[in-house]
């Protein structure tokens, strides 16, 4: 499993990293980041993806 | 082995090697840079780091760990090369020798000659930059800045922040106007005018007076401003000179293929704000995008182009596709951007209005080009799709 962890300091709500792994981040009604904490290895490739164009760099992956 | 030299180690250098590696590429890998950090984010240089201190620590980007045996040489540029002898030489002797290279070597701001004191005069690229405005964005100064772009924009919600007096002078008629258009630029404007900014438009600053330092600014109409330091936000350069003497063409960055592969070379690639490419998302002549997602587009291409190369495998002509995307932080407004907005001939306001939270289109003979939404991030992705489907 993959932990995926975004800094909530960091974060400001643009939505990057929905476009890349769209099963990992997604935007509420509100407009604010939701995101599974914990994903398959599989998925590696588009979480780097997200952590990658976030404007923020936010997103941790370990 | 001679490997790949990357001259720029800004976060289109960065992605270059980890594509590289990632893509297979054992060889060496070696990657120069002007300034003494390693790869760092340079948008909060003009937003939160600008109000709240520059640490570059805090901005490194994460390096992947398949990075960790590339060579950085920091501190020292890359000042001539001959690309059909493959050597690049460093400010301090040191002679590089590469299989490929790639150019990654960005941009910086553009100076415009104007006559009058030098000191108290900056620009805003690099953390040493943010650094010495940083320290002279004290209470009650006097900030004037020289254009309305993002980068002057910015810095003008900024600098009100931490309550200093801000003019902006540009010839423009609106802030941002390139790219957001008349409408949402006036609207833009009203929200700096509402925070305390006093914009100079259609003007242009002719001389700046004072006997060591800057102490005012004379306008074309004879208006002097008063003001204890100046930012020049008015444009930018391509770090090209270099480059000099390969017979290529550096009157605007660097020419590249779908592959990013430098027009007339067969082993040069460039990425990043220098690279001009085409898009198969958007039609017209090949353009540089001074935006921070096409690093990583560019150089995620060109480190697979690379790879191949080295490799002897064929190298994809496969289109380029990247969807250009802008954001920017102003007060407590968020601007965002997908497509080409700047290209549009027609722009329509599809929801709110320009003085609220509001979303709109940009269109050229072809159709939607591009879309802005401010304050309405959450409501951009069925837009960004539309503009997706354009490929
Ligand atoms: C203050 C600021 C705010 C920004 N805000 C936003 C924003 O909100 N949204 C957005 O989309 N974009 C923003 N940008 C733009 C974004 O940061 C750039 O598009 C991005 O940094 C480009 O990356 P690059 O790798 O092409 O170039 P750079 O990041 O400029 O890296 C190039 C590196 O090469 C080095 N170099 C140059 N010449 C040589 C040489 N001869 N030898 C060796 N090294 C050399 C440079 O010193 C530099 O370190 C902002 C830019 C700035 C400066």
């Amino acid at each position: 499993m993959i932990k995926v962890t975004i800094d909530m300091d960091k974060c400001q709500h643009y939505g990057q990293c929905c476009f890349e792994a769209p099963d990992v981040f997604s935007l509420d009604d509100a407009g604010h980041i939701v995101y599974v904490a914990e994903v398959a290895d599989d998925r590696r490739d588009d979480v780097e993806s997200a952590a990658d164009v976030c404007p923020m760099q936010a997103i941790e992956i370990s | 082995m001679a490997g790949v030299v990357i001259i720029g180690a800004g976060l289109g250098g960065l992605r270059v090697a980890e594509t590289l590696r990632a893509s297979g590429y054992a060889g060496e890998v070696t990657i120069v840079g002007d300034e003494i950090h390693l790869p760092y984010n340079r948008p909060p240089l003009s937003k939160e780091a600008l109000a709240g201190g520059v640490e570059v620590a805090d901005l490194e980007f994460r390096r992947k760990a398949h990075v960790d045996d590339v060579t950085w040489k920091l501190g020292s540029p890359a000042v001539t090369s001959s690309i059909k002898e493959g050597t690049v030489t460093l400010a301090d002797g040191t002679v590089l020798h590469f299989d490929a290279l790639a150019v990654a070597a960005g941009i910086r701001p553009r100076r415009l000659p104007i006559p009058g004191p030098q000191a108290g005069r900056v620009v805003l690229r690099t953390a040493e930059d943010a650094r010495e405005l940083r320290a002279a964005l004290v209470p009650g100064a006097k900030v004037l800045i020289m254009g309305a772009g993002f980068i002057g924009c910015e810095v003008a919600a900024t600098a009100r922040k931490v309550d200093c007096e801000v003019n902006i002078v540009a010839l423009d008629a609106e802030p941002m106007i390139r790219p957001l258009g008349a409408e949402l630029g006036a609207g833009m404007r009203r929200r700096h005018e509402a925070n305390g900014v006093n914009f100079h438009l259609g003007r242009t600053i002719t001389a700046f007076n004072g006997t060591d330092h800057v102490e005012s600014a004379t306008l074309d109409d004879g208006t002097v401003l008063a003001c204890d330091i100046v930012v020049e936000a008015v444009g930018s350069m391509a770090n090209v000179e270099w480059l000099d003497g390969n017979g290529l063409d550096l009157s605007d960055g660097l020419s590249v293929d779908d592959a990013m592969i430098v027009e007339g070379t067969t082993n040069v690639v460039a990425v990043g704000d220098i690279a001009r490419h085409h898009n198969v998302l958007f039609s017209g002549p090949k353009r540089r995008i001074e935006h921070w997602n096409m690093p990583t587009e560019t150089g995620k291409r060109a480190g697979q182009t690379l790879a191949a190369l080295l490799a002897g495998e064929e190298v994809s002509q496969a289109p380029f596709s990247a969807m250009p995307s802008f954001w920017s932080d102003q007060y407590s407004h968020k601007i965002q951007s997908f497509g080409m907005p700047g290209n549009a001939t027609r722009i329509e306001i599809v929801s709110g209005t320009p003085d609220e939270a509001c979303i709109a289109e940009y269109f050229d003979d072809s159709g939607l080009v591009g879309v802005i939404g401010i304050d309405k991030t959450s409501e951009l992705a069925p837009y960004r799709k539309l503009l997706m489907e354009r490929g």
